[in-house]
């Protein structure tokens, strides 16, 4: 499984969230200083789900952040996240 | 683990300045796409900051960490508070709160 696929299912399985993209931006950082150069390792989330409603944004990062640890502590060098409670309609 | 010595010594640094941004490289010569958004953002908000490179600096890195149980760095603080990383200054920043929070905060304005 890449590391996209691992990151969309573990998001999923935390939050079931109503809105979810994860885009792989690893491209945009090769070479740089710190870019491992495997093209999985960048990547930028925005998730909404009930789970966030009432959470301050610094909580909502925790969580997300929580739930990716182990691709935090391995392959993924920066990860960009973008979260939020459904707006309401 | 980061030692009681790093953790006095952060503790300091986010007491002893308004606006202070833990960050790697400096704002001059950031070594971070994300450390320079902030640090832009706060130029560009006129307010006057202390930086401190974590990578010049091991026990700083680790210790920041831990600190703020934020895994990630850049890391903002303003009068002692953590504010967040870069993704959280982006969005505040963009809604105008990050300038409403430096107001509200009285912080120093850069000379």
């Amino acid at each position: 499984m890449s590391v996209e696929e691992t990151i969309r299912e573990k998001l999923t399985a935390a939050f079931a969230p109503s809105l979810l993209e994860v885009i792989n931006e690893s491209d945009k950082h090769r070479g740089h200083a710190g870019s491992p150069g495997t093209g999985e390792s960048h990547f930028a989330v925005k998730i909404e789900a009930a789970a966030f409603a009432g959470t301050s944004r610094i909580a909502r990062q925790r969580m997300v952040m929580a739930a990716l640890e182990d691709e935090l502590a391995g392959p993924v060098h920066a990860l960009s996240i973008k979260a939020d409670a459904p707006a309401h309609d | 683990m980061s030692d009681q010595a790093t953790n006095d010594r952060i503790q300091d640094y986010v007491n002893k300045d308004d606006v202070v941004l833990f960050m790697k490289g400096t704002p001059i010569f950031p070594q971070c796409g994300f450390s320079s958004v902030v640090s832009q953002v706060l130029d560009h908000l006129q307010v006057k900051f202390q930086s401190y490179n974590v990578l010049d600096d091991m026990d700083l890195r680790q210790g920041i960490k831990e600190f703020s149980d934020w895994p990630t760095i850049p890391q903002l603080y303003v009068k002692g508070e953590f504010v967040g990383g870069c993704d959280i200054v982006r969005e505040m920043f963009e809604s105008g709160e990050l300038q409403q929070l430096m107001t509200d905060k009285n912080v120093a304005r850069a000379s």
